[in-house]
């Protein structure tokens, strides 16, 4: 790894303001929430009561005999327009209206039609439906041999080789096993010094992106028009493709900016139900949803992490097994690629010799789980972080010395056997615990508030492989623009990607025009996901500036301009055309090399084409008589490579690690018989600003990633990883009690205090 | 016509406008029929303040707004603010320190800086946390926004 010098001046590593700010002030960007098109009717779905039953009766009269109603359909409509209607990115397991069965509470069962979605609302609540209900599972590890079924038949998706053995089995809840095995982690156990043994829940949360979920489809001439707040716009349109028998090229998918994503919006969500409508009524058709609506649609799977240690005399960890349970709710939506994903790092940033994991994707009646912000990371970082921290407590050595004698260092090999490169694991560590100011004298507090810290480190590999493919085109007068399909959700793409185009091309990055996700126009991306665009898609966007470049010198020395000759873009355009006339068209496209692990051992020498690191420390005040904790300093520090935009970079670690903050200390879908019972921002509270804590501090560490667009990799999950261990390794520290269930609640720190003092609060 | 549809007449944005809207029309759908979507619906329940609309001179939940309670009144949205074409010193600020990611929520926070910095000048780091209370980030720019509403405070000072 090279340690680089401060950025140069130059585009890549400006700070400047995001490309759209002046539009996002005015109140004048684009969000498909704004869209309204002639003729536009408005769709409201009726949803499941019940968490898994069969459906008798859909008696659809009373909602159609109200005034204004244009429609109401069922599952059975569905059919009429694409006949095997079941969606999904790793499974075809979600129908786009229930179909004899329905899974989770909030499921889609019938959907009304009106131009006035007041009137839909209204028609929507007159369907009557009547169930015959079916025993329901609700926990991951009750699932793992619960006599409720969740599925009759397990459906994977082609799209991945390593889910076709799954393909048509029965009687399981098992969406997806995988499994690792690294040396003998059983013959480690027998010969340790200590054996460490912990459990760890995560509780299930929902993204509540500020704009709420949308779709709007539009019939035209010879296919359709989606515009639709997606985070995948090229994987909608194969998807719909897909359902509909079409060729790619007659669906096109728009896409402007995003109100929030945090992968709420991924893959494929409310699109496939509008096509089908747009198609059945020959109109426009919109279905916007509420903040309840977004709690049964898509959430961050629930976990049980069953975590096992082997430590030597010399507090070195020699083994380490991991099980890990994933809740992923009724529809397998992109859960089982988290599973294993994410799943081959469960034993943390550690130099461990040998490692078992076995990690499994459950099905249950519970709302789907799918991707949010680290991808599962963050629910592996909380078990490993706590349960290294209670080691090191238990042996009584320092945490952070611990960590430091443990660490994964470059060159090392990771779980799978591929070598560590360019991770500043240590980097970030040491960051955190200079900050921290570590080896300090502490202040422990005294009476009723105690003072504690804590600290958590975390990695992450990139979803592999993957493909980004960019457009730059060069104008007549000498402007330019990027065209690509990587989808703007606040995380500051677009300005990103123009200072990538702009430092080729040698241009202010301002004046590069960056085009949104049309797929009529802006060529395939995989997604906007997992922190992925920074890397593979700015790859994409500097091997297309670079075409454009050497195209635009090629056609200069064919109208006689000589190489070095500092002549205008817009006077070799002239020489060539005779006027101010054609273009300039760079391609570029990006895919990293990658092995898939063995399907037996989990081995892989070349797992990822690059790894995210992120720390975090806090301080913390406990209120011993009312357990409740403040935080009072935040420390988070990250290896993002060389950030492009330093200020987005520092302001996506501070975003991310206050979310999961959120996470941390409070939320939680509540649920009764399937039902989330605080569904709503009344109920389920998300950081406001009287959370974030007084001291917070954002530290991007010197390193920089090999292969990496000017040595650059993503960054929007870094700062998510640390945060629940670091705050409860620092309750631990302040009062001596151990929380291994999150939300870190002040009932239950008030419950430990209480139980240690002898005088337990009762239920 | 639909009986229960009733004619209001209003300042917007500077601007005398006449409606037909009905009983159970909020404030935000008004303004989205007018093509003013600065303030968005998010929550619904009053409690994001992505919605955020002045009428009459107070901030409200555009959500929970009756849009026939606007007859007679002056209503201001986010779009106002560059009238002149200049950006406001709040927008300027929100912009400089980087005060918004998504910017959804945006209209609403700028808003009531606004209104916070004509009744507080000079607020403190905390009374701009109280004032802000009711309005929600998911992005999380809350480091950013304080930052931004102190700057702007210095700027409107200057002028």
């Amino acid at each position: 790894m090279t340690i680089h010098k401060p950025m140069p001046a130059g585009q890549v590593g400006r700070s400047l303001p995001r490309l759209e700010a002046r539009a996002k002030v005015t109140g004048r960007a684009d969000y498909v929430h704004n869209m309204r098109l002639p003729g536009m009717l408005m769709a409201k779905v009726v949803r499941s009561t019940v968490a898994h039953g069969r459906i008798v009766s859909i008696d659809t009269s009373a909602a159609l005999q109200l005034k204004g109603v244009f429609a109401v359909y069922t599952g059975e409509d569905i059919r009429k327009i694409i006949p095997e209607p079941y969606y999904g990115p790793a499974f075809h397991d979600q129908p786009i209206l229930a179909l004899g069965k329905v899974r989770h509470v909030g499921e889609p069962v019938a959907v009304a039609l009106a131009v006035d979605a007041h009137v839909a609302e209204q028609a929507a609540q007159l369907v009557e439906v009547v169930y015959e209900e079916l025993p329901a599972v609700f926990d991951e590890v009750e699932a793992m041999d619960s006599k409720a079924v969740v599925h009759d038949v397990l459906k994977p998706a082609g799209t991945f080789p390593d889910l076709k053995h799954l393909h048509g089995k029965k009687n399981t809840n098992i969406a997806l096993d995988f499994h690792l095995k690294r040396g003998d982690v059983e013959r480690a156990f027998a010969g340790a010094a200590h054996v460490f043994e912990h459990e760890f829940h995560t509780q299930q949360v929902m993204h509540t992106p500020l704009e709420p979920m949308v779709s709007l489809a539009e019939p035209t001439r010879d296919g359709l028009t989606i515009h639709t707040a997606s985070q995948s716009p090229s994987f909608v349109r194969i998807e719909i493709a897909r359902l509909l028998g079409w060729p790619e090229n007659k669906v096109q998918v728009k896409v402007p900016h995003l109100g929030g994503g945090f992968g709420a919006k991924l893959y494929i969500k409310l699109e496939a139900l509008v096509a089908a409508l747009a198609l059945l009524t020959r109109r426009p058709v919109k279905w916007s949803l509420t903040m309840e609506e977004q709690f049964y649609t898509i959430s961050k799977h629930a976990t049980t992490f069953r975590i096992k240690s082997a430590v030597d005399g010399a507090g070195k960890v020699t083994g380490r097994s991991c099980t890990v349970y994933w809740n992923g709710g009724a529809y397998a939506d992109i859960g089982p690629r988290v599973t294993q994903k994410s799943g081959f790092t469960a034993p943390g940033p550690y130099d461990i010799e040998n490692v078992a994991i076995d990690s499994y994707s459950l099905y249950t009646n519970r709302p789907p789980a799918g991707a949010l912000r680290g991808f599962g990371i963050p629910q592996l970082v909380w078990a490993y972080e706590s349960h290294t921290d209670l080691i090191a407590r238990e042996l009584n050595i320092d945490p952070v010395e611990f960590r430091r004698n443990n660490i994964l260092r470059e060159g090392r090999p990771q779980a799978t056997g591929t070598a560590m490169k360019d991770a500043a694991i240590d980097l970030v560590l040491e960051k955190v615990a200079e900050r921290m100011n570590w080896s300090a004298p502490f202040d422990r507090g005294s009476g009723t508030i105690r003072r504690g810290r804590g600290v958590g480190i975390g990695f992450k590999a990139s979803i592999s492989p993957t493909t980004s493919v960019a457009f730059v085109n060069i104008y007549a007068d000498g402007s330019c623009a990027l065209y690509m399909s990587t989808v703007d959700m606040g995380q500051g793409s677009d300005t990103a990607m123009a200072q990538i185009v702009a430092e080729v091309l040698q241009v202010q990055a301002e004046n590069v025009r960056v085009i949104h996700p049309d797929t009529d126009v802006t060529p395939y991306d995989m997604a906007t996901l997992g922190s992925r665009s920074t890397f593979h898609m700015g790859n994409a966007v500097k091997l297309a500036a670079e075409d454009a470049r050497q195209k635009l010198e090629a056609m200069a020395r064919s109208v006689g301009v000589p190489e070095g000759s500092n002549l205008e873009t817009r006077e070799i355009f002239k020489k060539k055309y005779g006027m101010q006339a054609g273009n300039v068209m760079g391609v570029g496209s990006y895919i990293p090399t990658y092995k898939s692990p063995d399907s037996v051992t989990g081995m892989s020498d070349n797992i990822t084409p690059f790894w995210m690191i992120g720390g975090t420390g806090v301080e913390i005040e406990v209120d011993t008589e009312t357990g409740h904790v403040k935080l009072t300093k935040l420390i988070n520090a990250a290896d993002m490579g060389r950030p492009l935009n330093p200020h987005i970079v520092e302001t996506q670690l501070s975003g991310a690690a206050i979310m999961q903050l959120g996470f941390t200390m409070f939320e939680n879908m509540e649920f009764d018989a399937g039902q989330v019972t605080n569904a709503s921002f009344a109920d389920y509270k998300i950081p406001g600003i009287h959370d974030i804590p007084p001291d917070i501090e954002n530290h991007i560490v010197l390193a920089e990633q090999g292969g990496g667009p000017f040595g650059a990799k993503g960054v929007g999950e870094s700062a998510t990883f640390g945060v629940s261990p670091a705050i409860a390794n620092a309750i631990h520290d302040a009062v001596g009690v151990r929380l291994t269930d999150l939300p870190l609640t002040a009932e239950s720190v008030l419950r430990g205090i209480r139980l240690k003092a002898g005088n337990p609060i009762g239920d | 016509m639909n009986p229960h549809a009733k004619s209001i007449s209003f300042l917007l944005n500077g601007s005398a406008t006449e409606m037909l809207v009905q009983t159970h029309e909020n404030l935000v759908e008004l303004l989205s029929r007018l093509d003013l979507n600065g303030a968005r619906e998010s929550c619904g329940q009053g409690l994001c303040g992505c919605c955020t609309v002045i009428v009459d001179d107070i901030a409200v939940s555009g959500c929970l707004y009756p849009a026939a309670f606007v007859d007679g009144k002056t209503v201001t949205t986010i779009e106002h603010l560059d009238h002149d074409v200049q950006l406001s010193p709040v927008q300027q600020a929100f912009i400089e320190e980087g005060a918004f990611q998504c910017g959804f929520c945006t209209s609403g926070f700028i808003l009531m800086t606004h209104q916070l910095l004509e009744q507080n000048p000079m607020p403190t780091d905390e009374e701009i946390r109280d004032y802000l209370a009711g309005n929600l980030c998911r992005c999380a720019a809350y480091p950013e926004i304080i930052n931004a509403v102190k700057s702007a405070a210095g700027k409107m000072a200057r002028t």
